[in-house]
């Protein structure tokens, strides 16, 4: 039972990777990975609304009549980004600034309706959370690399403090201008499906 | 502050693309942009449903949720500021309103109804439908013909970038591609592509 719940936190890392695999939660990944800073409250963000709607729905599984499945999911997840808006807001305004539409946007997140609809409506609470938590972190991972590199390449700096010294942009070296821009971040997502394919060959579409 | 309905219209077509400058709708966008047939259902269906729950959910907004909106109802009620509902309201507004329009369709044209088959529920998730919502909010039109014509263009530009996806990937069948970039990377890496000539129309001002 453990080991299995291991192996649900753990898959969403690789090989069932929301964005490069499943094809879920694109639409912020792209828009708010300029930075390290948002992309990080945005992770977490998705994180917690993930696993806890999971939570609540697989609670609630046996009961919901089927009709209105769709619409009792998105309540509760807009409720939950509600929450973690207002909290946005409280404790980092300026993040939250930078966020703007996309915190709402988490709601039509596709990764919260694909795991609410693919595992919460069919497997157990603890299990729904721990999913929910995988996938999230699978989610932020990606985010992390794609702003890793966006910031330090666009901006020459992380978390808003200057990485590359001097020295370098005296010797001629430029700032990335494309990297901040969003195109570079779709083709970057590109890049790194093009690697993760490389080394798992089993996830090659003919 | 009244804008001319033509301009808001091409600009929210082509300046303020929705998926090549703001990236939403991607998700449906890479996994239904195989055939040209299946983009062409889609991006009607988006464009349709657009125009039925934006103007609605700013009917909403105006008259129930903004800051003093609710003063016709009673003086009192001046200082109320519903605002932070808007998610929970938007969202539920729009899934009732696409179940609406997808029993309308299957009454007043089945084969229309058939040709749509799954995509119709599956456009009350898609991130473009909220995030017109919030952003005709966010940017405080104030006339039901501004929303129309931002509502309007935003579908139709979705339209277009879709249905030229899909295109680009029907011709792509025939070329030698690099299996691990085949199919979802490769797609990635095009409307990275696309979006970059999109940026040469931005910042231009009607």
């Amino acid at each position: 039972m453990a080991t299995n719940n291991i192996k649900v936190l753990t898959k969403p890392f690789n090989l069932e990777n929301p964005i490069t695999v499943q094809v879920l939660g694109i639409c912020s990944a792209l828009a708010v990975t300029v930075q390290l800073k948002p992309a990080i409250v945005m992770g977490l963000s998705v994180t917690v609304v993930t696993a806890f709607s999971n939570l609540i729905i697989s609670m609630l599984r046996n009961t919901i009549p089927n009709r209105i499945r769709i619409i009792v999911q998105l309540v509760v997840v807009a409720a939950l980004v509600i929450i973690v808006d207002q909290v946005l807001k409280a404790y980092v305004y300026d993040v939250s600034k930078k966020l703007s539409v996309f915190v709402g946007l988490i709601i039509t997140n596709c990764i919260l309706m694909g795991r609410l609809e693919a595992f919460a409506m069919v497997n157990k609470p603890w299990a729904s959370f721990v999913d929910g938590i995988g996938n999230g972190l699978g989610y932020s991972f990606i985010l992390i690399a794609l702003a890793f590199f966006r910031e330090l390449l666009g901006s020459g700096s992380l978390f808003g403090m200057k990485i590359i010294p001097q020295s370098f942009y005296d010797l001629g070296y430029q700032n990335n201008s494309l990297m901040i821009l969003p195109p570079m971040a779709l083709i970057l997502v590109g890049v790194i499906i093009w690697i993760q394919r490389s080394k798992n060959r089993s996830l090659i579409e003919e | 502050m009244h804008e001319n309905f033509f301009n808001l219209f091409v600009r929210s077509v082509f300046i303020d693309n929705m998926i090549f400058a703001y990236f939403l709708g991607m998700c449906s966008f890479l996994a239904v942009s195989k055939t040209v047939k299946t983009s062409l259902g889609l991006g009607i269906a988006v464009t349709f449903v657009l125009l039925v729950t934006a103007p609605f959910n700013w009917v909403i907004d105006h008259y129930m949720l903004k800051a003093g909106a609710l003063a016709w109802l009673s003086p009192s009620f001046e200082s109320l500021d519903l605002s932070y509902l808007s998610f929970l309201i938007f969202i539920a507004s729009i899934a009732a309103m696409v179940q609406l329009v997808e029993m309308i369709v299957e009454k007043v044209s089945p084969p229309l109804y058939n040709q749509l088959g799954i995509f119709l529920p599956l456009i009350a998730v898609n991130c473009v439908i909220l995030a017109v919502a919030l952003f005709v909010q966010e940017r405080e039109y104030s006339s039901i013909s501004d929303v129309m014509a931002f509502s309007l263009g935003s579908g139709f530009g979705w339209f277009l970038a879709i249905v030229a996806m899909a295109a680009i990937r029907e011709k792509l069948k025939y070329s030698n591609i690099p299996k691990p970039l085949r199919g979802l990377g490769i797609t990635f890496i095009i409307t990275g592509l696309m979006a970059i000539s999109f940026m040469a129309i931005m910042g231009i001002k009607i």
